[in-house]
């Protein structure tokens, strides 16, 4: 079940990207995270390195959610640390990992419905911006053409990721497939230095995950960010990430590229318990 | 096809950008400029200036003071005429107390403290929304009857609590003709939508915005909460106390501190709602159907020969108003400004219907 890989255009790692590969960028170590009496998160100690595609997987319920919004700030765990760059992250909250460099989409889409795409995605520029209140509120100085630089850079971003003919539609009234681009061009916005994406392709169908698949390896490769991603879809996550983090019930059952994952007994044994795939 | 985009095109992201896109928008918004600043004083009695237009205007701008806060950053208010009347009265009282001040400077500060207030009364919004946010600016409501009631350095001690703005001399331009008033209400009004405007166009008014629709992606995204919440509360009460100022030393002259009662925050959230949410434009509609519908009511029937009390019609005008605001609440929350909108749609396409 973990070995079929439908045909995609994606090619797998190479090994020119593995030698891009470098230093620890973010290490998660000893996290417990506990809800009440549920233990969404036992132990569970990990790396992510500069410039690899790191995939989460793991049944639902296993903590992968949990994991990540443990990392941008969301929930604060019980125990453990994350070390951001060699140095340890205090208590903090989203905004402040925003700040650092840390951006992230949901698995349930969180756009500003009330938006366009434009909007949407100018917003991810905020923190790019610094016209003072008078000169937003004259469109004189910064004002004005911070609004023009920043303008001309998603619309690159459009371009990027092929949206540039929905830009002034408001994000509410498009399918869910390009709702989910939205959201990834939103994040992409922030030049982010590692990107967390919550089952980016869930709920897609073929096509649109081939596109998905092709835009996250795009951003990887052209612009370097270090990516974390939690798919279900194995023939996805075996072939785009270089090293692979297993979740069960909260713990880290299995953690290697996606040969020693997809060949771990322990993860098979987890992974054939349950319904899905 | 009256109005259309075709053969229209942005060459630039400035052009884009722009506030009217649209050619037809420009010279729309051309004329009505036109008309309000020429056309109506050369036609417009006094009773119409007096009556309808002035309070229209004062009415537009406190519309858009709480459809930036209300419409843009989804924080509700039921406190409005609290911060008109924190405006009047701190106008008043720097005008008596500070004679040395400009009146303009005045006008200012007194934007500044409602601001400061707003701010104030706005931090319950960090921890709390909807029904209870409302009921929290609701206390600012009552604080403000409660203070300028019961405090009587407020209203220079005055017997009746009854004050009366000092004469409207900006730099020994008098303003007391009807058509002065309306000329100065008619600049602060344009004043205060294009700063709006710019201003929900800009930075700030995205993170409103992303607040608004959804605070926990506006926060990934590096927006602070605290922030972009107390600056809408700031920024609209700035607008709101404006409003009262104009309001008491414009319209009213002289007032109690019944003027700013809830009535009025009830009043402006009823133009917010019907004019639009999250529209300058839908403002300015809200306020116009607000002040024009009691005067309609009270001669309509009259002219088709039926009769009716004041108290009836007092009655009929809240009916309809709440019936509309049920009606644009469930079917079209963007109100008056969104109609208008598909209104310019269909003409675009006119007259084939694809
Ligand atoms: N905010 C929360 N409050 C209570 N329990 C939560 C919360 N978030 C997650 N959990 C629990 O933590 C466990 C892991 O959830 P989650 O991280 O969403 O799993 P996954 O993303 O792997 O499907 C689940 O049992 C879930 O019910
Ligand atoms: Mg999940």
């Amino acid at each position: 079940m973990l070995a079929t890989a439908p045909p995609r255009p994606a090619p797998p790692a190479t090994p020119q990207r593995r030698r891009a590969i470098g230093e620890v960028l973010l290490a998660v170590e000893n996290i417990s995270l506990r809800f009440g009496g549920v233990r969404a998160l036992t132990d569970v100690s990990f790396d992510i390195r500069k410039g690899e595609i790191r995939a989460i997987i793991g049944p639902n319920g296993a903590g992968k959610s949990s994991m990540l919004n443990v990392i941008n700030g969301f929930y604060h765990p019980q125990e453990g640390r994350i070390v951001w760059k060699g140095r340890v992250l205090p208590r903090m909250r989203p905004h402040e990992a925003a700040a650092g460099g840390i951006a992230r989409t949901f698995q349930n889409i969180a756009l500003f419905k009330g938006m366009s795409t434009l909007d949407n995605i100018m917003t991810g520029r905020i923190l790019k911006m610094r016209a003072s209140f008078i000169e937003q509120a004259l469109w004189i100085g910064r004002g004005r053409s911070e609004e023009l630089r920043e303008r001309a850079f998603v619309e690159r971003l459009l371009d990027f990721l092929e949206i540039t003919h929905i830009r002034h539609t408001p994000v509410g009234k498009l399918p869910y497939g390009l709702q989910k681009r939205v959201e990834l061009a939103r994040a992409l916005a922030m030049e982010p230095e590692l990107l967390l994406l919550d089952e980016p392709m869930a709920g897609m169908n073929l096509e649109e995950k081939e596109d998905m698949c092709r835009f996250i390896l795009d951003v990887n490769e052209e612009f370097g960010t270090t990516v974390a991603l939690i798919e279900h879809d194995m023939s996805v996550v075996m072939d785009i990430s270089d090293r692979v983090v297993v979740l069960d019930y909260g713990k880290l059952l299995a953690d290697g590229t996606p040969d020693q994952v997809r060949n771990d007994p322990a993860v098979i044994a987890a992974y054939l318990g349950v319904a899905h795939g | 096809m009256i109005y259309r985009e075709t053969g229209q095109f942005r060459t630039s992201y400035a052009e884009d950008q722009a506030i009217f896109r649209l050619r037809q928008d420009k010279i729309g918004i051309a004329v009505i400029l036109a008309i309000a600043w020429v056309g109506i004083p050369l036609l417009a009695d006094e009773y119409l200036l007096r009556a309808i237009l002035i309070p229209f205007l004062i009415l537009s701008v406190g519309a858009i003071g709480l459809n930036l806060l209300l419409g843009y950053c989804g924080q509700i208010s039921l406190g409005t005429g609290a911060f008109m009347a924190i405006g009047a009265y701190a106008a008043y009282n720097l005008a008596l107390r500070v004679p040395a001040l400009p009146l303009l400077l005045d006008f200012f500060l007194a934007g500044l403290i409602a601001a400061a207030v707003g701010v104030l009364f706005g931090l319950p919004s960090l921890r709390i929304k909807g029904l209870y946010l409302a009921v929290a600016t609701l206390a600012a409501q009552f604080f403000a009857d409660w203070a300028f009631l019961r405090v009587p350095w407020f209203t220079n001690y005055t017997p009746s609590g009854s004050v009366t703005a000092p004469a409207l001399d900006f730099f020994g331009w008098v303003v007391d003709t009807p058509l002065e008033k309306y000329w100065l209400c008619l600049a602060f009004a344009c004043l205060t939508a294009i700063l709006a405007k710019n201003l929900v166009r800009s930075r700030i008014g995205r993170s409103w915005m992303a607040i608004r629709d959804m605070d926990i992606a506006a926060e990934i995204i590096g927006i602070r909460p605290m922030t972009a919440k107390l600056s809408a509360f700031a920024v609209s009460s700035f607008v709101a106390g404006g409003a009262g100022v104009l309001w008491a030393f414009v319209h009213l002259g002289s007032w109690e501190p019944l003027a700013f009662s809830i009535d009025m925050s009830f009043r402006l959230l009823f133009m917010v709602i019907i004019g639009g949410m999250g529209s300058i434009l839908g403002s300015f509609l809200g306020a116009a159907f607000i002040t024009v519908l009691p005067i309609f009511l009270n001669q309509a029937p009259a002219l088709v020969g039926i009769q009716l009390s004041t108290a009836m019609v007092s009655h009929l005008e809240f009916m309809i108003f709440g019936a509309l605001i049920v009606l644009f609440l469930i079917w079209e929350p963007h109100g008056l400004a969104r109609l208008w909108q598909i209104g310019k749609e269909k003409m675009r396409l006119w007259p084939f219907p694809y």
